[in-house]
């Protein structure tokens, strides 16, 4: 029995009625997730604005909420993240390179890359855990700049792996061919072609996962890390030979979010106000490391025509 | 071009024989480094084993799992795992309670209903999100979300499961949007094109044609997300309260595997100690956990892969 044309044309209105619905769904849910997030930011920035000024940034730690300031836990932070990155990048790097230019296809290669797949999903305590057992207490290496660097470094490592790998399968099979048939050898064309082409993907992968790393708290309390501290560590380049220093590796610091945590958990409120304000700093580094890394790789997609 | 010289064949395998030999080395260390990706996994799995052994040297593992109280810390210490648990569980819960509906809408919404534009625009808002640090969160289900429940639900107490667990939902929709997105934008065209030749609607198209057919990633996203709500710390240890409570209401306060080891790390234990123990064996109990769910959502993705 076929349909009237009425009744189709009923059917028609009614699934066109459920595609505007679901249209409007999809909108509100995004709007709502966007203007929810916007709104516990911009709730962030007023409750802290009070406090940032350049005071907040010069100032350590202190008893009294309103002279309290960051400088310690953000100079802890720059120096904890170059620690990271000496470790991470190039280890990261040379693993994904190995993983997809080298790697031949046997269980050696599988079982790295499931090993790279999982530790992507380890929650980031278990890091701090490991660290604990290892770094701090077998190694010897304390609670210090040098600890808290290497676990980070870590926990970022699969970060760095996978978008090497990805940035290095970008570039195009006939760039390899045509390097190998002018008889470069492997690493040649591994160092001279692939690596430069897949450059800006790979600085992308590393500023994500430094990101990641500078705001990441609950490895860095595992260790036992201080909350207080009130002095720097030792300046990493001296006046005198041999110009640089490595005590800082050794020293015992604090980092950003660690000190934001320690503000959210006081329960004087005057504290919860360097919280935000220390929060703001903290989603501001952490917002341009992102974006300038979604940058470079829309610049890096766009640029490169093979 | 001139021919290979006939006089040179030496020289030119001894060049030959020790670029071989730098190209080994070369290769050799970038083995290395990517080994450096087992021996974490090693050095993981050893040292929680290593400390939780001396843990369970003294704690029977029946108790462990079938105590109803975790005070390691007090006088008369009771190690049963059951209240972190418990309070893991409920906070992830309410975590996917409220990012699963919402990650599959917007995730569904951004592939199949949104114009290019508003894709492109949205998907690098998603990743700025995941990238904000969790101890913002934290401050953020503290101070703002819990007070605001409080309106709604009187006596709710300053510490609970409920904003904590809203929170990390929050924070996990982007993650199920992105990935399912990525899942449902890897459908090929021709499906949803054969599915408009006979007349489906958008919505049609949508619900039976392109989720059906990206359902593998889609819950391997699930999945992956359930794995991050447990491993949630910071949240949980700012806002849900670290008393350990063996209850599912996502009122009350209770602490999580990762509060419990915060709270033990902040502390000043001494090495070596039962209680310095006993965090290595909250962290296997969560490890073990994760990896479940890894697994799972590896296998689910590697499996039911539909190759087009």
């Amino acid at each position: 029995m076929a349909l009237q044309t009425e009744q189709i044309r009923v059917l028609i209105a009614r699934h066109k009625l459920r595609d505007v619905c679901f249209d409007l769904l999809g909108m509100f849910v995004l709007m709502i997730a966007l203007l929810v997030l916007a709104a516990l930011f911009v709730q962030l920035a007023i409750d802290g604005f009070e406090r940032l000024n350049y005071d907040f940034f010069s100032n350590f730690p202190s008893r009294r909420a309103a002279r309290a300031g960051i400088l310690s836990a953000w100079v802890g932070s720059i120096l904890v993240m170059l620690v990271t990155a000496m470790a991470a990048v190039p280890v990261g790097v040379a693993a994904g390179l190995w993983l997809e230019e080298y790697a031949p296809r046997n269980w050696l290669a599988e079982v790295i890359e499931i090993n790279v797949t999982n530790l992507a999903g380890v929650p980031s305590i278990i890091y701090g855990l490991l660290a604990l057992g290892l770094l701090v207490y077998q190694m010897g290496l304390g609670q210090s700049v040098l600890t808290a660097g290497l676990t980070l470094a870590m926990m970022i490592l699969p970060v760095v792996i996978v978008a090497t790998r990805e940035a290095i399968r970008a570039v195009p099979q006939t760039i390899r061919e045509a390097a190998y048939g002018l008889g470069a050898t492997r690493w040649q064309v591994t160092r001279d072609h692939v690596l430069p082409y897949s450059l800006a993907g790979v600085l992308t992968g590393v500023i994500i996962g430094l990101s990641r790393a500078i705001g990441e708290t609950a490895p860095i309390i595992t260790i036992g890390a201080l909350t207080f501290i009130a002095f720097l560590p030792p300046a990493p380049i001296t006046a005198t030979a041999p110009f640089v220093n490595f005590d800082w590796l050794f020293s015992p610091f604090t980092v950003m979010p660690i000190q934001m945590f320690n503000w959210v958990s006081r329960p004087d409120a005057a504290f919860h106000v360097s919280a935000a304000a220390a929060g703001v700093v903290l989603v501001a580094m952490t917002l341009t490391m992102n974006s300038l890394a979604i940058w470079l790789r829309f610049r890096a997609r766009k640029r490169i025509k093979w | 071009m001139a021919p290979v010289q006939s006089a040179r064949p030496r020289r030119d395998l001894r060049v030959r024989r020790f670029k071989r030999s730098s190209e080994t080395i070369i290769e050799s260390l970038l083995l290395l480094a990517a080994l450096s990706a087992v021996a974490i996994t090693a050095a993981i799995v050893g040292i929680l084993v290593y400390e939780s052994s001396a843990f369970f040297a003294h704690v029977p593992l029946w108790t462990f799992l079938t105590d109803t109280q975790w005070t390691p810390l007090f006088e008369n210490p009771r190690y049963g795992i059951m209240p972190l648990l418990a309070g893991t569980l409920t906070t992830s819960f309410v975590a996917l309670a409220f990012a699963i509906p919402m990650g599959t809408i917007a995730a569904v919404y951004l592939s199949e209903f949104a114009k290019p534009a508003v894709r492109e625009a949205v998907k690098p808002v998603l990743e700025l999100i995941s990238g904000v640090p969790t101890v913002v969160f934290g401050y953020f289900a503290l101070l703002f979300v819990t007070p605001m429940l409080q309106k709604i639900i009187p006596g709710l107490p300053g510490f609970n499961m409920l904003g904590p667990g809203l929170v990390i939902g929050i924070m996990i929709v982007p993650y199920i949007a992105s990935l399912s997105e990525d899942a449902m934008r890897a459908v090929p065209m021709h499906f949803r094109e054969a599915s408009f030749a006979m007349g489906a609607s958008r919505f049609q198209t949508a619900m039976r044609v392109v989720v059906p057919a990206a359902l593998s990633g889609i819950v391997a996203s699930y999945i992956l997300a359930v794995s991050r709500a447990v491993g949630e710390t910071m949240v949980v240890a700012i806002a849900a309260g670290q008393q350990p409570n063996l209850t599912f209401d996502p009122t009350e306060a209770a602490a999580t595997i990762t509060a419990f080891i915060v709270q033990v790390a902040m502390g000043d234990l001494p090495h070596g100690s039962i209680g310095y123990q006993s965090i290595f064996a909250a962290g296997l109990t969560l490890f073990l956990l994760t990896l479940i769910f890894n697994v799972l959502g590896y296998v689910i993705r590697k499996r039911y892969r539909e190759a087009y």
